[in-house]
């Protein structure tokens, strides 16, 4: 073993493979041929015996919902505070993307009309978005929001999507249920960093404060939504996680991380929606446009080009 | 805010199949339990480790360059402190 590098002496026994993402089982490297293996491999891909239109729109929900934050956690590449930071929002992100996509594809798998990954993620128009509008708002970089209210809404969607995804792992659907147990340890870590952050901005300085509270009271609005019942989910029983289910789990997390952080929660009225219509009805806000013209406009543009 | 408000802190990575924690850099952090973190985020994102010490860089006491020769010189003919006039038994692995 040689101590000249320090990189070589803990991954000398791994060779040139220690550059692949993740390891076997058996704990050697994984060669970078083998990269985009599918992380879902061996999973039974069976569609359970259900609405295969109401399956399609679940897998989406719960798609776009990590799709449409991490497109949010990306924008702060380069412009997080510090770059230690920057690096954990762009691997939460990533984390959320891997999310994505394996839920994509089972949309698209399950709905039977040859829409890949890529089809659903740059060719859907805003209306068929599904996922809850706290996704989609901006939290800055920028005038729309900062740093706290961004870690303010990952403090609640990592520990709403984490409560939800405990109960998903047992799902009746194979890969919906292999896709949760996979995505439970990644969340647990986006949550403990939010709360960790929660912790430090509420705890620093007068102005920290001042700017956490402000954060959760933007986004505040958006939380009563994250637990409402889509009637897509109530005829999923045994598929799908009734998210009103879920409430009572995040809510003591959160009261938690509040205490220790002596906050008070925001007592914010939800945002209204459009005769009861929101975000998994494809009823989105003004940002959500912006949004999308930014992820999708190079597939737009050039249809079909690899990069 | 600007860089050096945060203390630097050393990392220190356990990889799989290694004995010992060995140094693979360092961040900038504002406290020991996010410097973890941040170790985590920077350091092991390959999979490298499965244990992570951090310590501030101003804790560590250094050897100056400036006594490398009182330090290390004078062990360098004390041949007879190294195992060499031993047989070591094939079943010792890590002496």
């Amino acid at each position: 073993m040689s101590f000249d590098n320090a990189y070589d002496a803990i991954t000398a026994e791994n060779d040139e493979h220690h550059w692949a993402f993740g390891a076997t089982p058996g704990g050697s490297g994984v060669s970078p041929g083998e990269y985009r293996e599918d992380p879902l491999a061996g999973v039974d891909r069976s569609v359970p015996d259900v609405s295969t239109a109401d399956l399609t729109a679940y897998c989406l929900m719960l798609a776009d919902d990590a799709l449409i934050l991490s497109q949010r956690l990306t924008e702060w590449c380069s412009r997080a505070p510090e770059l230690e930071e920057d690096v954990a929002l762009a691997n939460i992100a990533l984390d959320l993307l891997g999310q994505a996509r394996l839920l994509l594809t089972r949309a698209g798998e399950v709905e039977g009309r040859g829409r890949d990954e890529d089809t659903l993620a740059y060719l859907r128009d805003e209306h068929e978005f599904r996922h809850v509008r706290l996704a989609e708002i901006a939290c800055g970089p920028g005038p729309e929001g900062d740093f706290a209210s961004t870690i303010a809404r990952l403090l609640v969607f990592s520990t709403w999507r984490l409560a939800v995804f405990q109960r998903l792992a047992s799902s009746a659907d194979p890969v919906l249920a292999a896709v949760a147990a996979k995505g439970v340890k990644e969340l647990a870590y986006h949550r403990d960093h939010a709360a960790q952050w929660t912790l430090r901005l509420a705890g620093g300085t007068e102005y920290s404060r001042a700017r956490m509270i402000a954060g959760l009271e933007q986004i505040w609005p958006l939380v009563a939504e994250l637990f409402e019942t889509h009637e897509v989910e109530r005829r999923l029983p045994g598929v799908a996680v009734d998210p009103s289910t879920v409430r009572p789990e995040v809510d003591e997390v959160l009261a938690h991380v509040f205490t220790a952080a002596a906050l008070e929660i925001p007592t914010a009225e939800p945002m209204s929606t459009v005769a009861g219509r929101a975000g998994r009805d494809g009823v989105h806000t003004e940002a959500m446009g912006y949004l999308l013209a930014e992820m999708q406009h190079l597939a737009r543009s050039l249809p079909g080009a690899q990069w | 805010m600007t860089r050096s408000n945060w203390p630097l802190w050393e990392v220190f990575v356990r990889g799989k199949r290694g004995l010992n924690h060995v140094h693979v850099g360092s961040l900038h952090a504002p406290d020991a339990e996010m410097a973890l973190r941040n170790a985590r985020d920077l350091y092991t994102r390959r999979n490298e480790g499965v244990s992570i010490w951090v310590v501030e860089a101003s804790d560590i006491t250094a050897s100056s360059p400036d006594e490398k020769d009182p330090f290390f010189a004078p062990a360098g003919d004390k041949v007879y402190r190294h195992p060499t006039f031993y047989v070591i038994p094939e079943d010792v692995p890590h002496l």
